[in-house]
């Protein structure tokens, strides 16, 4: 039967790994070779690096981590973070990395997607969707009867979650997967940083809507609630940073206690 | 020199560097002269059937890959490199594959999600020497919507759960070939990769 994965991930800005709460207030984590070959060893089922330098004369550097990162490290390797172009994917493939994550691009320059997968295949392209949940706009339908989880609706941002978009991330989910995303990174930013959960309400919308894979993102403070994520969110795989940077867990003590409650893990 | 076929398509680093940690010499190339003097022989791939032949077809690598198979050259097959093996594919219309086993590939027919992305155990059913060292039940990683379905049930080598029990690996004399990664195996992964090196002659 098919494992659950559990994805550390590793935001990396100029070389380093950093982690914030809700994008903004970096501390340092460490470095970021170091890291993956300790999260290889704790069990990890795959990797992902968000790359959140600013400028982008640091890409190189980014690419150097992926090479030296994917010569000791034979797990699957994520990297997201500023892909623009299919020069840009074909760059990072070529450094190590098994799968590209795009986000902003996606939204921008949708064709992206397509072109990706038609060159790569789908298999190495995740589309990133921010989301951040807003009340759903005052309409005459609104006392229908409409169960409460139908007042709510999720808006995509881009740009590492500082623009919001008109775009609605369930819409765009969909979207995506019909223009070639194999799998689909979500995450709720007004969950992201905080320990509090996942946003589960977003994630089973979306899993229950797309044919792909969906890894649950932002807000993991706890083993139960990746639980969540996996049971109630019908994710295929949860992504966490900071439960696992500042060791408060390992990937094998998550593994053990998803095991106890029944969730197929890798181990 | 183990020879890690190179035909326009998909991402060799992560099997390279794979090959180099357990102690390969790895040529990356199209020349069949190259492909000849291989000790061994991986064929890697990702993406579509059709794209995948025509491109074998257009770098002039069919007849060399099926030479370095019938020679009984080590021969070791990665996901697409598995399928292309067969003689058609329900994903490609046009082309036919290369033949060399009996048997077609066929799209996964349930409700769970296509591709399959992520961590799945083998059932070991024969012992291929690539397998040494490997416990039943070892975990390995997939990512694929389609399977091979041999006609010859004797060269299954592993099967895997996922809706149905499909065909994940095959062996067959000097051949093996997996529908699982494991260059993205970890330490099962490579401990296939070193037995192959081993049956090259290589370590």
């Amino acid at each position: 039967m098919l494992a659950k994965r559990i994805i550390p991930c590793l935001d990396v800005k100029d070389g380093r790994v950093v982690k914030g709460i809700q994008y903004r207030n970096f501390k340092d984590a460490g470095d970021p070779v170091e890291q993956a070959a300790e999260y290889d060893r704790q069990g990890a089922d795959e990797l992902v690096f968000l790359d959140i330098t600013a400028s982008l004369d640091n890409r190189d550097t980014m690419l150097d981590v992926v090479n030296r990162t994917a010569e000791q490290v034979f797990i699957p390797l994520t990297v997201g973070g500023g892909i623009r172009t299919i020069d840009d994917i074909r760059n990072t493939l070529k450094a190590g990395a098994d799968k590209i994550s795009i986000m902003t691009s996606g939204i921008l320059t949708p064709d992206l997607i397509n072109e990706g997968a038609e060159r790569f295949g789908s298999q190495c392209i995740v589309v990133a969707v921010d989301a951040m949940r807003v009340p759903r706009p005052e309409r005459d339908d609104s006392n229908l009867g409409l169960a409460p989880d139908e007042e709510i609706e999720w808006r995509v941002w881009t740009h590492g979650g500082t623009r919001e978009t008109e775009v609605d991330a369930l819409q765009w989910a969909i979207e995506a997967q019909q223009r070639g995303a194999g799998e689909l990174l979500v995450t709720s930013m007004n969950a992201d940083g905080t320990k509090a959960g996942y946003d589960i309400e977003l994630l089973r919308r979306i899993s229950e809507s797309v044919g792909v894979p969906v890894i649950a993102s932002g807000g993991a403070g706890t083993i139960g609630h990746m639980y969540e994520a996996l049971a109630d969110g019908k994710c295929d795989a949860v992504l966490a940073a900071s439960i696992f940077h500042f060791k408060e867990t390992t990937v094998g003590q998550v593994k053990q206690e998803l095991a106890v409650r029944g969730i197929t893990v890798r181990r | 020199m183990i020879a890690l076929i190179d035909y326009g398509m998909g991402n060799l680093g992560s099997v390279d560097k794979a090959l180099q940690r357990v102690g390969c010499q790895v040529r990356i190339t199209n020349d069949a002269e190259v492909i000849q003097q291989a000790d061994g022989v991986v064929l890697p791939g990702v993406g579509a059937f059709d794209d995948c032949m025509e491109h074998l077809q257009s770098c002039a690598l069919v007849a060399p890959i099926k030479d370095a198979i019938e020679q009984g050259k080590p021969f070791l097959g990665i996901c697409l490199g598995l399928q292309v093996l067969f003689e058609s594919s329900e994903e490609g219309s046009k082309l036919p594959g290369l033949g060399v086993l009996k048997g077609r590939v066929v799209r996964f027919r349930h409700n769970l999600k296509i591709p399959q992305i992520g961590w799945n155990q083998i059932s070991i059913q024969r012992h291929a020497p690539h397998l040494g060292g490997i416990a039943d039940g070892s975990w390995v990683y997939f990512v694929h919507s389609y399977y091979v379905e041999p006609e010859d049930e004797g060269i299954i080598a592993t099967t895997t759960e996922y809706g149905c029990q499909f065909v994940s690996s095959v062996w067959r004399d000097n051949l093996f070939a997996c529908q699982f990664h494991p260059e993205k195996s970890q330490d099962v992964g490579i401990k296939i990769l070193e037995n192959f090196g081993k049956l090259s002659g290589e370590l």
